[in-house]
Order: C-alpha cells, then sequence, then structure tokens
C-alpha cells in the first residue's frame, strides 16, 4: 500500500512539475532561450496569493485570480524590460541578464517579506480520499492537481495546434523569419508566450504551495531546475514532452525520497538530467534539429 | 624605450599587470610592517586573492569559451573539502608542513577538475544553454552532499558514512575528519597573502599564456562560430573540457586557500551557494567578460567596497542583480551599441582637444 500512495504522491508532484515545464519549454520552443525567472514567478505568485490572504483577507479565489494577473503582468514585463532588447544578442548575454531577472526577483521578495520562512495556509479545500479501509489516502491537493493538470495539457495543446494565436506560436519556433514574412508579429507571440507561460507559473505555485506550505525567497528555485529538467527529460520544445517528463521526475523523486535517501533526492534527481544528455540529449519526445549553416 | 616596443603586446600587458600586483603587494606588506593598515583590511588581503583567482578562472569559461557556469562556487567547494581533508588526515605527519600545502592544492585542483571534466564530457558535447542549468545543480547539490558526508580515521583507516558520526565505528583514538553538516574543524592556517598572492599572479599567466596559444585560439573559434571552427578541423569537445576543466581547477585552488585562511570549514548556501557563484560571476561580468585583467580589478573592488560602504549591505545582491541586467543590455542592444558609437570616450576626447587646438 505504501508503494501505491508514494507513486500517487509523485504523480501530483510530477504534475506541478509539468505545470511549470511548460512554461520553460514553450519560452523555448519559441523564444530559443531559457527563461532562469521562470521559477522565481512561481515564488512570487505565492507570496502575492500569501499577502492577499493573510494580510488582507481576501477570499481564496480572489487571491488566486490576482496572483494569475500579477504573474502574467510580471512574465508580460521582464519579457518587455530585460529580453526584448536582446533579441539579435548571442545567447550568452540573454542568458545572463535571465539570470540577473531571477536574482533581482529573489532579493526583492527578500528584501520585502524578510528572510523567514512564511507558512503557506492551503488553499484547496477539498477533503482527503480514504480507500480501502482507511490504509491509503490521497490527500485533497493530489485530488485537484492531477485533474488540473490534465485540463491545462488537453486546452494548451488544443490551444497551440486550433488558434490563429497558437499557429503563429508554431510558425514562429520554426523559422522566426519566415514568420515575419508572414505578416506574423513576432514580437506579440513571443509576449503571448511569456504570458501564459507566467499564468501557468502562478497556477503550479498554488498547487505546489497548497501541499509544501513554506514559502522563502529562494523556494522557486529548485523546482524552477527541476522543472527544467523535465523538460529536458521530455524533450524541449515539447508540449506532451514536458508532461511526461514532469510526471517521471516527480515519481522518481518520491520514490528516491521515500526508498534511497531524503537528503540525496536532489542528487537523484540530477543524476538522472546527467544520463538523459548521455543517452538522448533530444528527450523523450523531442525532436533531432538539423543544423542548417 | 625601443626595446619595450619590440616585445610583443601580450607580453607587454603581462609584465604590466603581474608588475602592478606585485606593487600592491609590496605597499601591503610595507604598510603592515609599518602597522599603517587595519585589521580589517589585512584580513580582507587573502580574500581578495582567491576572489581574483576565481573571478579569472570563471572567466575562462565565460569570456574565452563562451558558455554559462553557475556552479563556479561549487567547485570551489570541492576542492576547499579536498583540500582541507587532506591537511587534516595528515595533520601530524606532512600535513603540517609547507609541503603538504603544496600538496593539499594540488590535490584541490586534481579534485575540483574531476568534476569538472565529468560534468563537462556529459554537457559540453551538446548544443544549449546545458551547462548552465547543470553547473547550477551541481552547485547546489554538492553542499547537499557534503553536509550528509561522515569521515572518520582510526588505527584501521578511513571510514564512511552517509548517516551519522556514531555509523563511523571509530575506534577509541580515532578522530572525525569531515563530521557532516559541521564540515571540517582544525584546519591548519596556511594560507599567507604571499602564497595567495603568487598563485593569483601564476593562474593569471596560466590563463593569458592559454589565450595566446594554439589551444587559446582553437578555443576562441569554437567560441565565436562553432560550425567554423568545426569545419576547419578543431576537436570541439576536447578543446571545451580543456578550458572548463582549468578553469574548474583553479576554483578548486582558489577553494583550498580559502579552507586553510579559515578554522573550521563548513559548506553553507552563505561561501559555497548560489549567492556566491552570482558573485563570481557579477565580477566577471563589471571587469568584462573576456578581460582577464578587468576581472581582478572588479572583484577587487567589488569585494572593498561593501566593506566601506555597510549601509548598503541589504542592498548588496539587489545592485549585483541589476548590475548584470543593465551591463548585459547595455553592451548588447542595438540601440545601445548604436548610441556608445555615436559617444565614445575617444570621440569626446578627441573633439574637446580639437576645440581647444583652435581655440589656442
Amino acid at each position: 500500500m505504501s508503494f501505491i500512495s508514494y507513486l500517487i504522491k509523485g504523480i501530483s508532484l510530477g504534475s506541478v512539475y509539468s505545470i511549470i515545464a511548460l512554461g520553460y519549454t514553450m519560452v523555448y520552443g519559441i523564444a530559443k532561450m531559457l527563461n532562469f525567472a521562470h521559477g522565481d514567478v512561481i515564488m512570487v505568485g505565492g507570496y502575492v496569493i500569501f499577502t492577499v490572504m493573510s494580510m488582507i483577507g481576501l477570499n481564496p479565489f480572489v487571491a488566486v485570480l490576482l496572483s494569475i494577473i500579477l504573474c502574467t503582468l510580471l512574465g508580460i514585463t521582464i519579457e518587455r524590460v530585460a529580453y526584448k532588447p536582446l533579441r539579435s544578442a548571442s545567447s550568452l548575454a540573454v542568458l545572463i541578464t535571465a539570470i540577473g531577472v531571477s536574482y533581482l526577483l529573489q532579493n526583492l521578495a527578500l528584501l520585502i517579506f524578510g528572510a523567514d520562512t512564511k507558512s503557506f495556509t492551503s488553499i484547496i479545500a477539498v477533503p482527503a480520499l480514504k480507500l480501502a479501509d482507511g490504509r491509503l489516502t490521497i490527500s485533497g491537493e493530489t485530488l485537484v492537481t492531477i485533474p488540473l493538470c490534465i485540463l491545462i495539457m488537453v486546452l494548451l495543446t488544443v490551444f497551440v495546434k486550433r488558434s490563429k494565436t497558437g499557429r503563429s506560436m508554431q510558425a514562429v519556433s520554426e523559422d522566426k523569419a519566415a514568420a515575419v514574412l508572414m505578416g506574423i508579429n513576432v514580437n506579440k507571440t513571443i509576449a503571448i508566450t511569456f504570458a501564459i507561460g507566467s499564468s501557468l507559473a502562478a497556477v503550479a505555485s498554488v498547487l505546489m504551495f497548497s501541499a509544501y506550505p513554506s514559502l522563502t525567497s529562494t523556494s522557486g528555485s529548485m523546482p524552477g531546475i527541476k522543472a527544467f529538467v523535465a523538460a529536458v527529460f521530455g524533450g524541449i520544445g515539447s508540449i506532451p514532452g514536458a508532461m511526461l517528463g514532469g510526471i517521471l521526475l516527480g515519481v522518481i523523486e518520491i520514490l528516491g525520497r521515500a526508498y534511497i535517501s531524503s537528503q540525496l533526492a536532489d542528487a537523484i534527481v540530477f543524476l538522472i538530467l546527467i544520463i538523459v544528455l548521455l543517452v538522448k540529449p533530444t528527450g523523450i519526445l523531442g525532436k533531432k534539429i538539423q543544423e542548417k549553416v | 624605450m625601443k626595446k619595450w616596443n619590440t616585445i610583443n603586446k601580450s607580453t607587454r600587458n603581462n609584465i604590466i599587470t603581474i608588475g602592478v600586483i606585485v606593487v600592491i603587494y609590496a605597499v601591503c606588506q610595507l604598510m603592515i610592517a609599518a602597522g599603517a593598515m587595519s585589521n580589517l583590511m589585512q584580513g580582507l588581503l587573502v580574500p581578495l586573492c582567491y576572489y581574483s583567482i576565481l573571478a579569472i578562472s570563471l572567466n575562462l569559461t565565460v569570456g574565452i569559451l563562451g558558455e554559462l557556469s553557475l556552479g563556479h562556487a561549487g567547485f570551489m567547494c570541492v576542492g576547499a573539502f579536498a583540500g582541507a581533508f587532506f591537511s587534516k588526515s595528515t595533520q601530524n605527519g606532512i600535513g603540517s608542513s609547507f609541503v603538504g600545502f603544496l600538496i593539499a592544492l594540488l590535490l584541490g585542483a586534481i579534485a575540483a577538475a574531476l568534476f569538472g571534466a565529468l560534468i563537462g564530457v556529459v554537457v559540453l558535447r551538446l548544443r544549449g544553454d546545458y551547462l548552465a542549468i547543470v553547473t547550477l545543480a551541481f552547485g547546489e547539490i554538492i553542499k547537499n552532499v557534503i553536509n550528509v558526508l561522515y569521515i572518520g580515521l582510526d588505527g584501521k583507516g578511513f571510514h564512511f558514512s552517509m548517516k551519522d558520526s556514531e555509523a563511523l565505528n571509530l575506534e577509541e583514538n580515532g578522530t572525525i575528519i569531515i563530521n557532516g553538516a559541521k564540515g571540517i574543524t582544525g584546519t591548519p592556517k596556511h594560507t599567507t597573502f604571499t602564497i595567495a598572492a603568487l598563485l593569483l599572479i601564476a593562474a593569471y599567466l596560466i590563463i593569458s599564456n592559454l589565450i595566446h596559444s594554439r589551444s587559446g585560439r582553437a578555443i576562441q573559434a569554437i567560441r565565436d562560430n562553432r560550425i567554423a571552427a568545426e569545419s576547419v578541423g578543431i576537436d570541439i569537445t576536447g578543446f571545451k573540457l580543456l578550458a572548463f576543466t582549468l578553469s574548474a581547477a583553479m576554483a578548486g585552488v582558489a577553494g583550498v586557500l580559502y579552507s586553510h585562511n579559515i578554522s573550521t570549514l563548513v559548506a553553507t548556501p552563505k561561501n559555497f551557494g548560489y549567492n556566491m557563484s552570482i558573485m563570481i560571476l557579477v565580477f566577471v561580468v563589471l571587469g568584462g567578460i573576456g578581460n582577464i585583467r578587468g576581472s581582478i580589478i572588479a572583484a577587487v573592488i567589488l569585494t572593498l567596497l561593501p566593506e566601506y560602504l555597510r549601509f548598503l549591505q541589504d542592498y548588496r545582491m539587489l545592485i549585483y542583480a541589476i548590475v548584470l541586467i543593465v551591463i548585459m543590455i547595455f553592451n548588447w542592444n542595438p540601440t545601445c551599441i548604436a548610441w556608445r558609437k555615436n559617444h565614445s570616450l575617444r570621440d569626446i576626447l578627441h573633439s574637446l582637444t580639437g576645440k581647444n587646438k583652435k581655440e589656442a
């Protein structure tokens, strides 16, 4: 029984990773950059909900809505101020800027909210499900997280495949110059991608901090790294890949924590990244990119 | 001065830089001897050297190789623990001598290089920004691993454990060398300003010679155009690995200097964490990516400045973040590049002197 409960816990954590990984993978696919600040947007989302609920005392739904709106705006602002001026620059320059943005968000949060750990009260008011005479308990957070993740995934796939904006995203990711010639507004498309990624990060922050309630200025960075690992694992640039990679990674992490060592769980995740890069650098569902000279 | 002009340019630059370091070193020693230097300043002399070594070694990866490493503090950590481990376990023998310290330095460099090579072999053959994320993860994880690592020494040899110090099963006269989160206590204080300054000069020479060597030109060719470099037969992965491993080894040396400058070595987020790696990156970016001399200057200024501007302490990291973003945009944004061309300092000076001549 304990194995099944770990497995479910792993899928739940993995669902959160895959929602975060979607943000990485879409931005990477379209802007060809690694948005280091993505993990920190989760942290900002967490602080927004925390502030709105415990200091102003508003309804959780209002708090979540506000958090999604603010994170979306934050994502668009980051792109506009820090990344857009560097569209033609080398990838190293963009990468260092992204690190700068991530570091800026972390330290702003540190200055505003202080270094002490805030405890986040779960806002998912779903009762836990007891199965098999109470030997298997599935928490309310898990019951919400997994279906929500599947819903997001389906909606996003339909959006990218069917809508006009989604198709222009595909076009930009395929060939930026050709997309411009087809009359696609590349800047707008990239901004929309950042907006979607950041709003997903806000959703992920609700789910993650409800299940793991300690909130500090750096609590977004490690999930961010792991979500990136998940994106690479599944094949960077691929939406189903992010989902698959996220869930596999979550399961491996929880099982590793339970059966191998809790202190080394992060090291195990890191080892998986190394193995994936060694064996299949394009990930499970990734496409091999042809290089044009 | 005719002779001076016949020396090739890079040698001239080396002589100037090393000359400046030697002069500063001599002035510092004179000030210490005369008692004119505050304790605060004296305590900073060794950190200045190892920060400079860290900065120039990271510049080798970022500036010369063109890859981003965010785990430089992790390599420093590996070097620090490897060196301190050796000194502590041979404390009653060779470890307390000068030769022992040299071996510790060498071991620290080798250990860090080994980890650098391990990461490099996997990551550097790929395209894309994988090195940044892998080194970032490495830097975070190496701390966790060291914090659960217990190593003890007794008559029967070394004992390892990843649980606690009890699990080592040491004999009565055995000593715990690495005590998990409590780290290594009682490392001999071998690092002196002289050794640190000498190593800084050595590191500078190694890197500047590498840049102007055949290998260095190959590495820079890879940075500037990977495909072109590959098509003239340059071994991409090999040269990338060379630069990255060398950079890691130097960070390891800096780590040994660090660990032999303090009495208790503990791996905390403060000394070997992400913040440290970013701080070194700020040294490199502020000093100029690819500019070795600039890295040393930036490391010195940014280490001294916060000590004198204590009121800025809370905002230090925030300022670092802004420095990274602003310098990158200023350096790479097309509009900024155009603006800099029209408003370069040289032009302004020329126009000023031109006017002066007319007036005269």
